[in-house]
């Protein structure tokens, strides 16, 4: 029951995008909240209660309050988006998301003008999340974007992947997808989305502000301290997969170059 | 205690080669097969580091047991050392040639990046004592054996720091490693106020 994807094909669509099996989008994860093993979140996610859900939107919006994720989605147009999915860790993925436009939610709120930031915040519920026992990160985990980028036609609300329900272990019921970023700004389960004037704390900028920085997009030319983010291993092709090239933006540089121009983006990486 | 002595010495020290050995090859099967999960070069590279580490600590827990607990496994130091260094080496090949894949990054690699500097010097380390492993050497060398021997220690924390350096976020693992590491080289220190009291008693 997704529809509509006979719509003009968002740029977002590309041609020649090959996306990953369900299992492979499935069962290696980032989710620290069920364990740092990328095997945990599938292992371990099952426990989230997912339903009901509701989001609350506040700060500066004309209508605060708390919206139930199943009204949400009667109000929004879902639509599947292909987009290529790079992880700071240098691998990548191709994923085929079922989701709408975030600035869609953020309008259905009504944006004030003196907002210049959207924070983002997961459910932090230490009974159904397991690996919020160790403090691998200050939780609940927080995710921030500028609201151009936040307004970007590219950046979607994701509520499913190959027209099924969103699973756990990826962010169910709804979570951001920003595909011209590492995949950790793209924060799942969100429970909260607060419009602000001031740039929000984020959490892995809070937990290592000199390896991730606020706006972490994907760029070949900044290395993380850590390692070289000039090329990725796309998940898929075994053990003897060769490394591909990162594309700057992660290949969305003709839909969101714009957004930073004049911006030294070694600075604001 | 003398029982279980006993019995050890009774296992011959290839059938310990051969079960360290095993995991090798079953793991780099799995990752041809789907077994460990759908990126197999990330999970061999890790599977082969961490059996490197567990390797590391067994041997280094040999003395301090014969030492605290009374059992003997000196027997079988010499092989749990060597398969040490061959995991330790084939966790370095496939970062080599399945992970990096490019000579010139591999190199840009060990010179920038601090967890690669430390894991590479562990290795070097490691190297002289993985050649020395042999009758000959430890005739060959004599007191000197026991002291380049003593790089070990060096090579464990450089290990473990390695381990640590790479982690994501604050996590358990790599510092219960760690811990159990510093916490075998610990107990090998002499203590000095007993060492001091037991001499003063012989002088007595």
């Amino acid at each position: 029951g997704v529809g509509l994807t006979a719509m003009a094909k968002p740029a977002a669509a590309q041609d020649g995008l090959e996306p990953n099996t369900w299992e492979e989008i499935t069962t290696y994860n980032n989710y620290y909240e069920f364990g740092t093993g990328k095997d945990d979140p599938a292992k371990y996610a099952h426990t989230l209660v997912t339903e009901p859900w509701s989001v609350t939107i506040d700060g500066l919006v004309d209508r605060p309050g708390d919206y139930d994720f199943q009204a949400i989605l009667s109000e929004m147009t879902i639509e599947e988006r292909i987009y290529r999915f790079r992880c700071v860790e240098a691998w990548s993925m191709v994923i085929p998301w079922n989701g709408f436009e975030l600035a869609d939610l953020l309008n259905m709120a009504g944006v004030q003008d003196g907002a210049k930031y959207v924070a983002f915040e997961t459910a932090y519920r230490p009974d159904e999340m397991p690996g919020t026992r160790f403090p691998v990160l200050d939780w609940p985990y927080r995710e921030g974007l500028r609201l151009d980028e936040a307004m970007h036609p590219l950046t979607i609300m994701a509520t499913g992947i190959y027209d099924r329900p969103i699973p756990n272990q990826n962010g169910a019921p709804l979570r951001l997808v920003v595909p011209w970023k590492y995949g950790f700004k793209s924060i799942k389960s969100i429970v909260r989305i607060t419009l602000t004037e001031d740039e929000p704390p984020t959490s892995w900028n809070m937990s290592n502000p000199r390896e991730y920085g606020f706006y972490s997009n994907v760029n070949p030319n900044v290395d993380h301290p850590r390692w070289s983010q000039a090329s990725e291993r796309e998940i898929g092709g075994g053990l003897f997969a060769s490394r591909k090239p990162t594309l700057m933006f992660n290949g969305y540089e003709q839909e969101v170059a714009s957004l930073y121009e004049g911006m030294d983006l070694a600075k604001n990486y | 205690m003398q029982s279980i002595n006993q019995t050890l010495r009774r296992i011959p020290v290839w059938a310990i080669y051969l079960l360290g050995a095993l995991p090798a090859p079953w793991l780099f099967y799995l990752g041809l097969t789907g077994g460990l999960g759908v990126e197999p070069i990330e999970a061999l590279e890790h599977r082969y580091g961490e059996l490197a580490l567990q390797l590391l600590i067994a041997g280094l827990a040999v003395t301090p047991l014969r030492r605290h607990v009374g059992l003997n496994l000196m027997k079988f130091r010499r092989a749990i050392g060597v398969l040490t260094f061959a995991y330790v080496a084939l966790h370095l090949l496939v970062w080599l040639v399945l992970d990096v894949q490019l000579p010139s990054q591999i190199w840009a690699d060990i010179l920038k990046r601090p967890y690669i500097t430390v894991g590479m010097t562990a290795f070097l380390l490691l190297l002289p004592l993985a050649l020395t492993s042999n009758n000959w050497s430890v005739r060959r060398l004599g007191l000197r054996w026991r002291k380049l021997h003593r790089l070990v220690y060096a090579a464990a924390l450089l290990g473990a720091m390695h381990y640590l350096l790479l982690a994501k976020g604050f996590q358990i693992e790599p510092l219960a490693y760690l811990a159990a590491i510093i916490a075998l080289l610990a107990l090998r220190l002499p203590i000095p106020n007993l060492s001091l009291w037991s001499n003063r008693a012989d002088s007595a």
